[in-house]
């Protein structure tokens, strides 16, 4: 056979979400890859320019729909060191909860993803039914389930209610029990470590050149973590660990993920014990003047927000640094040389979320 | 024990009678009725409709009440193994069902029955057309040398064995027909996968028959059968060839941990992708009817076909062949997909050296004597 291209998307099973990635196949063996994007572009960051500063949290909230509220928390950070204004620490136990359930849902929605990715349907129900426990608590704590429109500039909107600790610890216990089956479901199984040890290697020099943050970062043996790294609320005062593989294949990304899922558990059990008792917001000013930019650990690698302030209802100008969208600057360099079948593993690891990367 | 040719005969020596009475009757001012009427009752004539009516008569149970119930098991089943409750249709028949979802199946029919057949403007029509006709027929064909009992058969071959799995093979070219055909390369991609797993795999499925054979001395599956009845079930002495059977059936039938020629989330539908409509649908259901020939065979070759205690043979030979399948579906759904490479590497340097291994286990077997 000689080399045809063959378009994986828009409308592909393999896509998670509208991204056309056209590769260049000798027989099975990808020669060339090219990734097309902005099927999904909606102008977020002109959207802002015409919203005022409360207006743009719920927008922000829209970039990426499976992990929301860490994208709003990431604005919110931003207007709060343009504005400098300290919130109370009351409000930054909350926030860490909030974004670290939002983070095992996230990852629980990309374990949903990739199952099906390596031909196991039965993963995605698993990984969906413990997906609801999460999604409730966040629904017990900001009234929804998807676009929770939580945090606040100077705090959150609300306190959790009475029962939500004791709640929120049941539902830990219950996903911590279930380790055990996703263990054997999924790394005890030998095809599945077939499909993923040694499959997408990319190495720690081109992770870093090209740019790629998080999950994929730290599975290419570099311990990056913005919570440790950089941190901001309270990460610094919990006890917890960055989560790192060293082989750099897709194996080592999964196990990274799947790390992290349990690491934020242990992170939200001591957000709990510590919190302390007081206020949760302080009033922003209005008008404010000045620019920022804050990076946060967003689910997928580091998010960016880049904000000016004229002096006007609104901000002048926002950026978004989606790490998607760099992240899939590495797919050539990974993909070229492995089968069409490997393409589904490693773009399962990537965790795409169009949302956020054609903003 | 149901006598299928019997039965077959007596049905239609009584149809055969109220014609030939019928036609006597007109025959008072037609002479020629009355001999039509004599043809008509003649051992030759009657033999005739008695296999097209046990031709019928399997094709009946084969393809719509097991075919049914089989859909039924494995659509429930893992339903129950990913914590759902799997079909549950309501409508029609609310009472009778009580949340079992039994005709689910039927409605998905009804459904596909009214959709549009679409051919794809660059396709090869006929090619398009007949590629999911071989497929049905050669999937439904297996029965006929499949005994349910030792007089439940349709046609009792002395190379039975050997018509299986030639009309079993079949398939691939078919796969790849229908691939080609479809113009898109997707199909193509996924045809030619089909195309070189099956015959892959073809090569282990026959040398895993071949100890068997060895053992029952015969080719027919009624004689194997006896044979086992004689001596012990096959699955026992020959574990080995019953497990690299397995196996190489799994990656004939295209089932998941090697259902590369139709791995949905890279190739779509891989070969099937331009199929729709009821087309699209007999194809899926062939599926399940050769996975269903597989298990049968399987409870042919190994298992003891219809041997066992009280019960009748038809029933032994059900329940056998559902367990079979339950454990095909079993592994389906637990396991994840393998890749192209892998799975040639598995069948070429696992499964025939297994395979090999086997016969010369039932050679021995035989030169000492047990069997």
């Amino acid at each position: 056979m000689t080399d045809i291209w063959i378009n994986m998307g828009p409308q592909h099973p393999m896509t998670h979400g509208l991204f056309n990635l056209r590769i260049r196949v000798d027989g099975e063996t990808i020669v060339d890859a090219d990734p097309i994007l902005g099927y999904l572009h909606r102008g977020v960051e002109k959207l802002c320019e015409r919203r005022d500063y409360t207006q743009i949290i719920p927008l922000m909230d829209r970039l990426c729909y499976v992990s929301s509220l860490t994208w709003s928390h990431a604005y919110c950070l931003a207007a709060e060191e343009m504005m400098g204004i300290e919130i109370p620490e009351r409000a930054k136990y909350l926030r860490v909860i909030a974004l670290e359930l939002q983070r095992v849902a996230s990852h629980l929605m990309w374990l949903a993803a990739f199952g099906p990715d390596v031909g196991l349907i039965t993963a995605l129900l698993y990984a969906m039914r413990e997906r609801e426990y999460f999604l409730d608590m966040l629904q017990l704590m900001s009234g929804a389930r998807m676009n929770q429109n939580y945090p606040r500039i100077g705090g959150v909107r609300n306190d959790i209610p009475p029962e939500f600790p004791h709640k929120c610890l049941k539902v830990l216990d219950y996903f911590d029990g279930k380790r055990k089956l996703y263990r054997r479901l999924l790394d005890d199984s030998a095809i599945f470590m077939m499909r993923t040890e040694g499959v997408g290697y990319l190495s720690k020099e081109d992770a870093m050149n090209l740019g790629v943050t998080g999950q994929t970062l730290r599975g290419s043996n570099c311990p990056i973590d913005l919570r440790t790294h950089d941190p901001y609320e309270v990460y610094d005062e919990l006890d917890w660990e960055v989560q790192v593989a060293k082989e750099g294949d897709c194996y080592s990304r999964y196990t990274v993920r799947t790390n992290e899922m349990w690491e934020s558990c242990k992170i939200i059990r001591g957000a709990l014990k510590k919190m302390p008792k007081g206020p949760i917001r302080v009033k922003p000013p209005k008008r404010p003047k000045g620019q920022a930019f804050r990076r946060t650990e967003d689910s997928r690698g580091e998010a960016l927000i880049y904000i000016i302030g004229e002096g006007g209802e609104s901000p002048y100008r926002l950026k978004v640094r989606s790490p998607v969208f760099a992240n899939m600057r590495a797919v050539p360099v990974i993909l070229k040389g492995h089968t069409i079948a490997d393409l589904l593993v490693i773009m399962g690891t990537i965790d795409v979320c169009i949302g956020e990367t054609d903003k | 024990m149901i006598d299928l040719y019997g039965i077959s005969y007596g049905i239609g020596e009584w149809f055969m009678g109220i014609v030939a009475v019928i036609l006597d009757f007109f025959g008072q001012w037609i002479t020629p009725f009355q001999g039509l009427a004599d043809w008509l009752m003649r051992v030759e004539t009657l033999n005739l409709l008695a296999i097209l009516i046990e031709v019928m008569i399997m094709v009946v149970f084969v393809s719509i009440i097991n075919l049914f119930i089989i859909m039924w098991i494995e659509r429930k089943m893992y339903g129950r193994l990913q914590d759902r409750r799997g079909i549950m249709l309501p409508l029609p028949f609310r009472k009778i069902q009580k949340g079992t979802g039994f005709l689910q199946n039927l409605a998905d029919g009804m459904k596909l029955i009214q959709k549009e057949n679409i051919t794809p403007k660059n396709a090869d029509k006929w090619m398009f057309d007949i590629a999911p006709a071989i497929i049905v027929t050669t999937s439904v064909l297996v029965f006929v040398a499949i005994p349910f009992s030792e007089t439940f058969v349709v046609a009792e071959l002395e190379g039975g064995l050997i018509f299986i799995l030639a009309i079993l093979a079949i398939a691939p070219f078919a796969v790849l027909l229908a691939g080609w055909a479809s113009n898109n390369k997707y199909t193509l991609i996924g045809g030619m996968r089909g195309a070189a797993q099956m015959l892959a795999y073809e090569i282990p499925l026959i040398l895993a028959t071949v100890g068997v054979i060895l053992l029952a001395g015969s080719l027919n599956p009624v004689e194997i059968v006896l044979a086992q009845q004689r001596t012990i079930w096959y699955g026992i002495p020959l574990i080995l060839a019953l497990l690299v059977f397995l196996v190489a059936i799994v990656a004939e039938l295209e089932r998941l941990p090697f259902d590369i020629p139709e791995a949905e989330a890279e190739l779509v539908e891989g070969w099937l992708t331009e199929y729709s409509g009821m087309r699209f649908g007999l194809v899926f259901v062939a599926k399940w009817v050769r996975t269903y020939a597989g298990a049968a065979l399987i409870t042919v070759l190994f298992l003891g076909g219809w041997s066992g205690p009280i019960l009748p043979g038809e029933i032994w030979f059900i329940i056998k062949s559902y367990i079979v399948f339950i454990i095909i579906v079993w592994t389906t759904w637990s396991l994840p997909r393998t890749r192209i490479d892998q799975v040639l590497n598995i069948g070429w340097k696992r499964l025939i050296p297994l395979a090999l291994l086997s016969i010369v286990i039932a050679a021995v077997f035989k030169w000492v004597g047990w069997f």
